[in-house]
């Protein structure tokens, strides 16, 4: 593998490819727990350390396993990674998991870590599947804080639980329905940089 | 589509599978991939577990030892004495029981900390945990757990919402909110959680007063 594609693997999670803002899967935790940042944050290293192990074994046991049997046996390997994940947190991070417990389960119906074990890690070596990983992971983690943030902000005026603004703020944007107002202005704005692109490609 | 501007999609297009790569799909082959998967993750889970155990149980102990920190003081261990109650009657391991930890001094309970609820919650049942003297002064109330509209009914957990309970007497103190005829403020636009913390206060007060009597 060379240097360059190694690159073009790791940042296509953060733009090209993002989960959330291109792709818009695995939308449930991304509404449910992005009401702060440190929310999401959480939210994303968990998904990322599932998405990176599970990519990791399938791209690992891909050879043994027949194609009629390999969506259970993926969900199989999903599920024991988040279930590891609830356990370790509820462990070491109890205030975390007390946040977030609801959604950990919800991993393993994340279409991004089932989404990615069949359309990369089952057709691809162990270390771009990891790469891929890596880079889903960062790029939805970076999602969910990128939402976390707005909406924290501008719902109760502070960030990473730090007052910014004295004053309570847009309750709308704590609730569920802000949630879908931010992610759609944020989708907006991704879709008018893409535009861009496109428009400058075309006139050069 | 040219491949070089898609990069990303170069390894799938170098192995090009139209189908995984793996053992014919013979009911055989289908039994030992699926039995072998789920016995490995079984193993690693059931390890995992273990490790977790002992952590998990301290994570949860401190939790609880923190919230009765905050609305009693203690010498004693409270979680080993405490007790549940439910109806005035001593329960064993009841989900709808009232949990009593005695706060003692020197050997003497001077309060408890009564983890009571409430099923009127705006979402759900809303945990609360009272300390309580034993002449039925209400020492402190924390929140411990609510599914409540999060920036309306969540301010229950306010200390601003809290403080209004300390040092009350619920004999004279009336714990219904001010629009029910009580003497509790309730949040504006959270009249319902308000409500239930009221209620949960006054079933912790009522509970101890058997107690008591039965004692």
């Amino acid at each position: 593998m060379s240097s360059r594609s190694i690159i073009t693997q790791l940042t296509k999670g953060i733009s090209r490819e993002n989960p959330v803002f291109v792709l818009l899967l695995g939308l449930c935790p991304v509404l449910g727990v992005t009401s702060t940042a440190i929310n999401g944050l959480g939210m994303g290293l968990a998904t990322t350390f599932v998405l990176i192990m599970s990519n990791i074994v399938i791209s690992l046991i891909k050879h043994l396993i027949p194609s009629k049997v390999r969506i259970p046996s993926f969900i199989v390997v999903i599920a024991s990674f988040v279930t590891v994940v609830d356990l370790l947190m509820a462990g070491y991070l109890p205030a975390l998991h007390e946040q977030l417990g609801l959604f950990i389960p919800l991993i393993v119906v994340n279409c991004i870590v089932l989404g990615r074990a069949e359309s990369f890690a089952s057709r691809n070596d162990l270390f771009p599947a990891f790469l891929d990983g890596v880079s889903m992971g960062i790029g939805f983690t970076y999602a969910l804080v990128i939402l976390g943030g707005i909406r924290e902000l501008l719902g109760s005026y502070s960030l990473f639980g730090l007052k910014i603004l004295e004053g309570d703020g847009l309750l709308v944007f704590v609730l569920a329905p802000g949630a879908f107002i931010a992610l759609g202005f944020i989708i907006a704005f991704f879709e008018w940089r893409k535009s861009i692109a496109t428009k400058a490609k075309k006139a050069a | 589509m040219e491949l070089a501007e898609k990069p990303h999609l170069r390894y799938q297009k170098k192995n090009s599978y139209t189908k995984m790569a793996g053992p014919k799909s013979s009911f055989l082959n289908l039994i030992l991939a699926l039995g072998s998967v789920t016995l490995l993750s079984a193993f690693s889970l059931g390890y995992v577990y273990e490790w977790t155990l002992e952590p998990i149980a301290t994570a949860k102990r401190e939790k609880q030892l923190r919230a009765i920190n905050a609305v009693v003081e203690f010498d004693n261990d409270p979680l080993a004495e405490a007790f549940s109650v439910l109806d005035g009657r001593r329960v064993e391991d009841d989900p709808n029981a009232l949990v009593f930890y005695p706060a003692k001094k020197a050997g003497n309970i001077e309060s408890y900390a009564v983890k009571t609820y409430s099923d009127q919650g705006y979402s759900g049942r809303i945990e609360v945990m009272v300390g309580l003297k034993l002449d039925g002064m209400i020492r402190e109330v924390q929140i411990l757990t609510h599914r409540e509209t999060p920036g309306l009914g969540s301010k229950i957990s306010a200390p601003e919402f809290l403080e209004q309970f300390v040092n009350k007497y619920p004999d004279k103190f009336n714990l219904k909110v001010t629009k029910d005829g009580g003497q509790v403020d309730g949040i504006s636009g959270a009249t319902i959680s308000s409500r239930a913390v009221g209620e949960a206060v006054q079933v912790a007060y009522d509970q101890l007063q058997i107690i008591k009597e039965n004692e």
